[in-house]
């Protein structure tokens, strides 16, 4: 244990990476301090990560009696059936359900992502400015991402009433809450209401950084607003906005509460695939629930991988430049 | 790097694995038969809107000082009450020893040994509305004890009906001849005939339930062999849908739970409309919410040649199989389905009681003067499927019911997938 541990803790540093051997006593002692004030930490991610993740897998493999004995009552037990689950998954009698809430996911994440992104930018870019009132701006923009989410879907059920604001407004006799197309609408805009504020507050983070001087150079160069948007808010913001895009996207592929709560269960145009694991689960189908999660949790790991390494492959090296070119004039004058 | 990672990854698997084979070693409740033992319980049940229950246990806890009744209150929401009991179970923890059981999970948790049998002579069933007690029993042994009850009754508009000389109709054909009528009165402009519950929810499988019934039809037949394919069950989905499409039922009745249907009744957007007795008190009100207060009544709910039949509604008390203290739990169940108790429930709550001498209380029916009609109701109140895959069962017949509703699928072609599923998820070929 200690040892894993140690090995765990090698000090990031460039210079720790040589052979063990040709480590001075000082370094291996301070190796195992931080082995040992870093295992608490692994510990705590090994049984809150690891182990529900692990447990889920296994879960998977499994699925619950399904017999009933003379007396009627239930043959209990679980039976392996290796990857049948996941047969049912893909090739079921369900499997037309669960490619629809696969479709529906990526449909609404794209969708929802994307508007989030474009109005989120505007919201930051419009709390950047200085002008009267900019506070109240700012903080009025994030109370739809203080509120909880049950809460906001229950708003937006009533706005989307069959006798509610929303056809009042636009004199229409829209069933929103029914199954169909206006179901998905009235989730997206739910949704895009309720997360654009977060991707405008990290965007806004990122302005902030950006040096006036650059822009005003720019000025002085004769490049017209849109150009310095272009060519030097949008490149400089643009970590920033990837982190803020990568969360939502993240998030927006696990969506549950928000069409379960606005348009309700067993709506085709809606389900999720958080959605079906937790039909699964609330009727006492473990199995394939797991076997839901699972597929959910690898479609999201898949995702942010694709994500990070076509997009953002230097999003990290970015942001690390970036803080080392910031600190390095500081040491200078220091 | 790599090598690195691997190895944090193995120590922290390490680990977890010697925490949980530490964990693994406590000891399990393994369920037993006897209702035994004496000393604490529990007693869980969902959030009532009067906070009944807390009442309930609190009178108890003053007689019985060596046996405390702890109240653990659950969200109001059907599917969380239900979810927490199946996961109290599925652990064998002893944290639950009464359980508020809504009448439709009985089966599930009975062919599971979630809940021990009850001995059916200590409770004095006898003086039960029957239906209620029906529901209680899996294989005719006893389980729960009915606590509350509900049953459907018809709100019509009084005045309206008054007006255009029509009686409270008893069949759907006179209903509609009534909202004929009605409809053309100028006071009625604007207004829709019938609304009952149509979202794919629960109440969708109760509204369906009691069409086909209403019909003459069965969900699932005495042995539990679901019978949709039927021609009575055809007529009663049949009056469904085709009050959609003549638009006697408003369009937007397919988004109605409970609460829209009761908000179009107080509106005055629509004659008649199908509810639990709760909307009475609502639409009785005098402050102004309501529209119709003193301009309507309840009538039975109407079928195809004579009084509808309702679905049954209600609660049970039953024993968790991994409880301790067991003897206690029986008299605490004696004691919270007692006359007494019943009585507090419907005088402060509201909640239709199981026992029938309260139904013929002068002074309730003062106060609640529809408890005669609501007595018939729940006598005549036919129980939903009693099947141990419940979850599951009111899942498809929502699923395709709601398409039929919406015309997605002719009610025919509905109901043959529907009986190919049910039949499939009660294992009755």
């Amino acid at each position: 244990m200690t040892t894993e541990a140690e090995t765990a803790a090698v000090p990031t540093s460039g210079q720790a990476r040589g052979p063990r051997r040709r480590r001075s006593p000082q370094a291996a002692a301070a190796a195992r301090l931080a082995g040992v004030l870093v295992s608490p930490t692994l510990l705590v991610l090994g049984l809150v990560v690891v182990y529900p993740i692990v447990a889920a897998l296994r879960q998977s493999l499994f699925t619950e009696g399904q017999g009933v004995d003379a007396d009627g009552f239930v043959v209990e037990g679980e039976q392996f059936t290796g990857l049948g689950n996941y047969a049912d998954v893909f090739a079921g009698p369900a499997a037309a359900r669960f490619w629809n809430a696969v479709w529906n996911t990526t449909f609404f994440t794209t969708t929802t992502v994307v508007l989030e992104a474009l109005l989120g930018v505007v919201m930051a870019l419009i709390m950047h400015r200085a002008f009267r009132g900019r506070g109240l701006v700012r903080a009025s923009v994030l109370v739809p991402w203080a509120i909880p989410t049950a809460v906001s879907a229950l708003l937006w059920r009533w706005i989307f009433a069959s006798d509610g604001v929303v056809n009042a407004m636009l004199g229409t006799q829209v069933l929103w809450s029914a199954d169909g197309a206006p179901a998905k609408l009235a989730v997206i805009v739910a949704e895009v209401w309720k997360t654009a504020p977060f991707v405008g507050l990290l965007v806004l983070a990122g302005l902030q950084v950006i040096p006036r001087d650059v822009f005003e150079a720019a000025r002085v160069d004769g490049a017209n607003a849109w150009q310095r948007f272009a060519h030097i808010t949008l490149p400089l913001v643009r970590p920033a906005l990837l982190v803020a895009v990568l969360f939502r996207m993240l998030d927006s592929l696990r969506m549950f509460d928000l069409p379960f709560v606005l348009i309700g269960q067993q709506k085709g145009s809606v389900e999720t695939l958080s959605m079906l694991a937790w039909q699964e689960a609330t009727n006492v189908r473990y199995g394939p629930a797991a076997a839901y999660a699972t597929i959910m949790f690898c479609y999201v790991a898949i995702v942010a991988f694709a994500f990070v390494k076509l997009l953002g492959a230097d999003l990290l090296g970015e942001a690390r430049s970036q803080a080392r070119t910031a600190r390095k004039p500081g040491k200078a004058v220091a | 790097m790599r090598q690195r990672n691997r190895l944090a990854i193995a120590a922290v698997l390490t680990c977890t694995a010697a925490l949980t084979a530490g964990c693994g070693g406590s000891s399990t409740n393994e369920p037993s038969a006897a209702l035994e033992g004496r000393g604490p319980i529990t007693f869980v049940a969902g959030k009532d809107e009067e906070n009944v229950n807390p009442k309930i246990v609190e009178a108890w806890n003053k007689a019985h000082p060596d046996e405390q009744v702890r109240f653990i209150e659950l969200s109001s929401s059907a599917d969380d009450q239900r979810q927490q009991m199946v996961q109290n179970a599925q652990t064998k923890s002893d944290a639950f020893t009464v359980l508020d059981l809504d009448n439709v999970w009985t089966t599930e948790f009975a062919a599971n040994r979630w809940i021990s049998e009850l001995p059916r002579e200590q409770f004095g069933v006898d003086k039960f509305v029957p239906t209620t007690v029906e529901t209680s029993l899996y294989r005719d042994r006893l389980y729960g004890v009915p606590a509350t009850s509900d049953g459907a009754m018809l709100y019509f508009r009084e005045d309206l009906l008054a007006k255009a000389g029509v009686q409270p109709p008893t069949t759907w054909e006179e209903m509609r001849q009534a909202c004929d009528k009605v409809l053309a009165l100028p006071e009625a402009a604007g207004m829709s005939c019938f609304a009952g519950q149509y979202e794919k929810y629960e109440g969708l499988t109760v509204n369906f339930a009691e069409a086909v019934h209403g019909a003459g039809g069965v969900v699932t037949d005495p042995n539990g062999k679901p019978q949709v394919n039927t021609p009575e069950a055809k007529r009663g989905l049949d009056a469904l849908v085709e009050g959609f499409r003549a638009g006697t039922i408003p369009r937007d009745a397919i988004t109605f739970k409970e609460t829209e249907t009761r908000r179009a009744f107080m509106d005055g957007k629509i004659v008649f409309s199908r509810a639990w007795p709760n909307q009475y008190s609502h639409a009785a009100k005098n402050d102004g919410s309501s529209g119709v207060a003193g301009k309507f009544d309840v009538a039975p709910l109407p079928g195809v040649a004579g009084p509808g039949v309702s679905s049954l509604g209600g609660h049970s008390l039953a024993i968790s199989a991994f409880a301790k203290n067991k003897a206690t739990a029986v008299d605490f169940i004696k004691f919270a389905t007692a006359p007494e108790q019943q009585r507090l429930r419907l005088d402060q709550g509201s909640l239709a009681p199981t026992l029938s001498e309260l139904y013929d209380d002068p002074s309730m029916q003062a106060k609640y003067p529809y408890l005669p009609l609501l007595k018939k109701s729940i006598e005549g109140a036919e129980p939903r499927p009693r099947v141990i895959k419940y979850g599951e069962v009111t899942d498809v017949i929502q699923e395709h019911v709601y398409a039929a509703l919406r015309g997605e699928k002719p009610s025919d072609q509905a109901l043959a997938d529907l009986q190919a599923r049910l039949q499939e998820l009660t294992g009755q070929q």
